[in-house]
């Protein structure tokens, strides 16, 4: 068992884990975030995406030990004072989600591409999703969704 | 206000999405019980073979484990039982919940271990000593229908059924025909694959002797049914819960092995057990799909009148017939003629037992492999006849006059195998595919070299079965809040289920759609129901609900009679408001009136529709780029605009990835080549942006009261034989035909070596 304190959403959390256990099965079982989903556990889908101190990272490849200190954003921690976010909102006006297993971590992926690059066009947009799956939408509206939402990112850069 | 169909018809936003965007949805992975314990399961490691020993006493020793289950533990092992289209024959070849004796399958259950915790689960697994006699592989279904060897010993055969269909003579007139072509063709082993593996929460109550199964879905009144009887307690002391799914497409929800294994663990150890299948689990041990070769040969008239299509299609069923094993077989030889009008028909198919993973349903099962199969010798037979592949297809399709239109007889089987094909404007509706997609400019371009890749145009044309099945249930009950619940039979995974059915509560009781509180799927709502499949839970379940709402509509009739002592027919419902005789009520001034209905409905529903499709083929690399691909389809009446797409464009996708890329591999020892996504290759966000999809509620339903057909499957069913065909017309120089799915780069480009080959020797 080892101590470790991440960030998560904003907030300093201490738990014990065994080293042999990954980031999401902490965020899922310790500590009850359940919005980030495990579809492969193998690194593909990309469904347990979390973003570790900026980052976009598959939290099923990542052991719990090696988030000591780190800034992590789940999709518990998208939204604020339950509103919706620019992107979730997206998302929902555009039907990007049907059965909403791979929702958490394209948003977070998504999230953490508009946060560093809100003109990020229609080709660069599908190739950053090229690494998350969703059996349901055929991305199309997922894309329409996330091309929508880039004037919110945008207009959060500039401080308007 | 009286607002007729204020949401019927209009693209309502999710009620679902706000939850799943803020992950608060609860799939049954995030289900926490107090004392939960975590189950494996260890799977054969070989195809075939006879299990000599299983020594778990090291497993049992493990810290943390409670129990090691086999066959021995179980005792009777149950068989599962067929649930959709039962043969007789079939029968002897179906799936018992635990191997016993014999492993047919890599992947069959052999034991399930249950721990503290899921680590030590599997820890457990591999402390098991399995000894296995390994008996010859039965890897493909020519090995196996040689009967050399057998899976089931007690059969005698390997072929477990053969479901034959046919209309008019065939062969009288393939012998008077001008024209007829015999090909080949195969689809390829693939799988629904929902992002969601499958998962189950078993929570046992000692003490009430009560069970009750989280993480199901499609059809739970069916399977708590045989729950109850494989564990010999009540019915009414199993309840089976559904909550968040993560897709299905057919495979998720049927009863399985593990679907007894869980809950009889969780009884066993007197607990709460939960298992969660793992993603190499899931592509050996959920259904497959589709894997079938065909001989099937086209008769036409030299004017281009299809006059018979007779054929033999042999399926690989895989290691066992599941619960719906037979549908596709059953299926694929009935919808051979799809939306064509052709007279004549004789299509035999035949499944073989393998020592593979067994096979179930997958989104438009054997309807997308007959209609490759028919749109591929269409393609073939214009060509040939020289005649305009769309024209050839108006001039065959089934003209609005003659539906209804009985599909082939299914043979020696009762009527409840027959269908028709209930109405629609087939070549009105093919027209607006062509003049949406530009049929008349791109068909200019077929067989062109531009820029180094050839350019070719395909159209194709479907049919999609609905409302299967025969009945469902709703409930309405009115609340003190004011607002009605309303419960149904139907399943929701993940098609936006809640959404629609709300929308059709709301317009049938004139109420807002905030004030519908809908609930689905569990065995606790309703007497009896039916679930999700085959393209049915719109229809029936909407209409289950249309019934409920008259009835319910109906006691508050009575009741404002009774208190005013006026005749119940003046009395009016708008907006939650109840107006009789100059009087107003409230609606939860009737708080406690509740109704539950079912719907019956024996007639299947047709929504039908047009692909089209422009591709560009490098014949260099053998890849394709799918540069447009267009739908349009009549579903009756759209219930929601906006959901349907998602659902048509999801379904398209799916189809070019069973076109393109999907495919389940096994080598000669019938050892799975392909477990996991690195090898198992799916859509992804940059392969097929191209998608234009229209739908139309052109021609309503006549056989049910919303007019509605069971829609979300046809955007996937046409979509194999309409690429082949724009990839043969793209390289109709080189005479390249594309008869076996998938159409990988390799094999594309070995098709163009070898036409190119033919070509220098002639
Ligand atoms: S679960 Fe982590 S990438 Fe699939
Ligand atoms: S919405 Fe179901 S997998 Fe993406």
């Amino acid at each position: 068992m080892t101590s470790i304190t991440p960030i998560i959403n904003g907030v300093a959390v201490t738990v014990e884990v065994p080293d042999r256990v990954t980031l999401a099965d902490t965020l899922r079982d310790k500590l009850r975030l359940t919005g980030t989903h495990v579809a492969c556990e193998h690194g593909v889908c990309g469904a347990c995406t979390v973003i570790v101190d900026g980052l976009a990272v598959r939290s099923c490849l990542m052991l719990a030990v090696q988030a000591d200190g780190a800034a992590i954003t789940t999709v518990e921690g998208l939204s604020k004072n339950g509103k919706l976010s620019a992107l979730q909102d997206a998302f929902r006006r555009h039907h990007a989600l049907q059965c909403g297993f791979c929702t958490s971590g394209i948003l977070t992926t998504m999230h953490a591409l508009l946060l560093e690059e809100p003109d990020a066009g229609e080709h660069r947009i599908r190739e950053v999703l090229s690494g998350n799956l969703c059996r349901c939408t055929g991305y199309i509206p997922i894309v329409e969704a996330v091309l929508e939402a880039r004037a919110a990112y945008a207009q959060a850069e500039s401080g308007a | 206000m009286n607002r007729p169909n204020a949401y019927i018809g209009s693209a309502v936003d999710r009620i679902e999405d706000e939850r799943l965007l803020t992950g608060k949805g609860t799939y049954v992975g995030d289900l926490n019980l107090e004392h939960l314990l975590h189950a494996a399961i260890l799977r054969s490691p070989v195809s075939h073979g006879l299990i000599r020993s299983i020594d778990v006493s090291a497993a049992r020793a493990l810290a943390g484990v409670r129990a090691v289950i086999t066959a021995n533990e179980i005792g009777d092992v149950p068989i599962i039982p067929i649930r959709q289209h039962p043969v007789p024959e079939g029968e002897r070849f179906r799936q018992p919940v635990i191997a016993s004796g014999k492993v047919r399958y890599v992947g069959e259950p052999v034991a399930i271990v249950v721990a503290s915790d899921p680590a030590i689960a599997e820890d457990a697994l591999e402390l098991i000593v399995l000894d296995i006699e390994e008996l010859p592989p039965l890897a493909d279904y020519v090995t196996a229908a040689r009967n050399e060897c057998l899976l089931f010993e007690e059969a005698a055969t390997n072929r477990a059924a053969t479901f034959r269909a046919r209309m008019g003579d065939a062969d009288a007139a393939f012998a008077q025909a001008d024209y007829t072509r015999k090909e080949r063709f195969s689809v390829q082993r693939h799988t629904a694959f929902p992002m969601e593996t499958r998962g189950l929460l078993a929570e046992w109550v000692d003490a009430t002797g009560h069970m009750t199964l989280y993480g199901v879905t499609k059809v739970p009144f069916f399977n708590r049914r045989v729950l109850a009887q494989m564990l010999g307690i009540e019915i009414s002391a199993v309840d089976l819960i559904e909550v968040d799914v993560g897709g299905g497409f057919g495979a998720r929800g049927e009863f399985y092995p593990e679907d007894f294994l869980v809950p009889f663990a969780a009884r066993y150890v007197n607990g709460n057990v939960r298992w969660i299948e793992d993603r190499r689990e899931h592509l050996m041990a959920m259904n497959h799909a589709r894997e079938m070769y065909a001989e099937m040969e086209i008769a036409c008239t030299k004017e281009g009148a299809v006059v018979g299509i007779r054929g033999r299609i042999d399926i690989d069923l895989g290691a066992y017939a599941r619960t719906n094993g037979f549908t596709t077989p059953r299926n694929v030889v009935q919808f051979v003629s799809g939306p064509y009008y052709i007279p004549n028909l004789a299509i035999d198919a035949h499944s073989f037992v393998t020592s593979k993973t067994p096979t179930g349903t997958y989104r438009g099962p054997g309807r997308y492999e007959s209609s490759f199969f028919c749109e591929r010798l269409l393609d073939m037979a214009a060509t040939d006849l020289g005649i305009d592949p769309a024209a050839f297809r108006l001039k065959n399709l089934i003209r609005e006059e003659q539906l209804p239109r009985p599909l082939a007889t299914m043979m020696d089987l009762d009527a409840t195998w027959q269908t028709e094909l209930d109405n629609g404007a087939y070549p009105i509706v093919m027209q607006r595919c062509l003049d949406e997609f530009g049929w008349q400019e791109k068909i200019k371009l077929q067989g062109q070299l531009i820029d180094g890749r050839y350019h070719g145009v395909a159209v194709g044309n479907f049919v999609e079965g609905g409302a299967g099945g025969r009945s469902e249930n709703a409930s309405m009950t009115i609340e003190d809040d004011g607002m009605v619940t309303v419960a149904i039979g139907s399943t929701a995974l993940g098609q936006g289920l809640k959404t629609v059915m709300s929308q059709i509560a709301a317009d049938a009781l004139s109420l807002p759609i905030e004030r519908i509180r809908l609930l689905h799927g569990s065995t606790t709502l309703l007497t009896d129901g039916v679930g999700s499949f085959h393209s049915r839970a719109t229809v029936m379940g909407g209409s289950a609900i249309l019934l409920a709402a008259e009835a319910l509509l109906d006691l508050v009739r009575n009741e404002v009679g009774m208190r005013l002592d006026v005749p119940a027919a003046n009395t009016s419902f708008s907006d939650g408001k109840v107006e009789a005789a100059g009087k107003s009520f409230a609606l939860q001034d009737f708080a406690g009136l509740s109704v539950e209905k079912t719907f019956i409905n024996t007639k299947l529903t047709y929504s039908y529709g047009a692909h089209a499709a422009y591709v560009a083929v490098d014949a260099a690399t053998g890849e394709v780029e799918v540069l447009d691909y267009v739908t349009v389809e009549d579903v009756g009446r759209v219930i929601n605009p906006a959901t349907l797409h998602g659902q048509v464009l999801g379904a398209v996708v799916q189809g070019l990835g069973s076109t393109f890329l999907e495919h389940l591999q096994y080598d000669e020892n019938g050892q799975l080549l392909t477990g996991s996504l690195a090898d198992y290759l799916l859509p992804t966000a940059t392969d097929f942006p191209n998608i234009r999809s229209v739908s139309l509620g052109l021609r309503p339903c006549p056989n049910n009261p919303l007019g509605a057909k069971g829609a979300g499957e046809g955007g996937l069913i046409a979509v194999g034989g309409v690429i082949a065909n724009a990839i043969a017309s793209a390289l109709r120089s080189l005479r390249v035909q594309p008869c076996d799915l998938p159409l990988s780069p390799p094999r594309l480009w070995r098709l163009i070596a070898e036409a190119r080959s033919a070509e220098m020797s002639r």
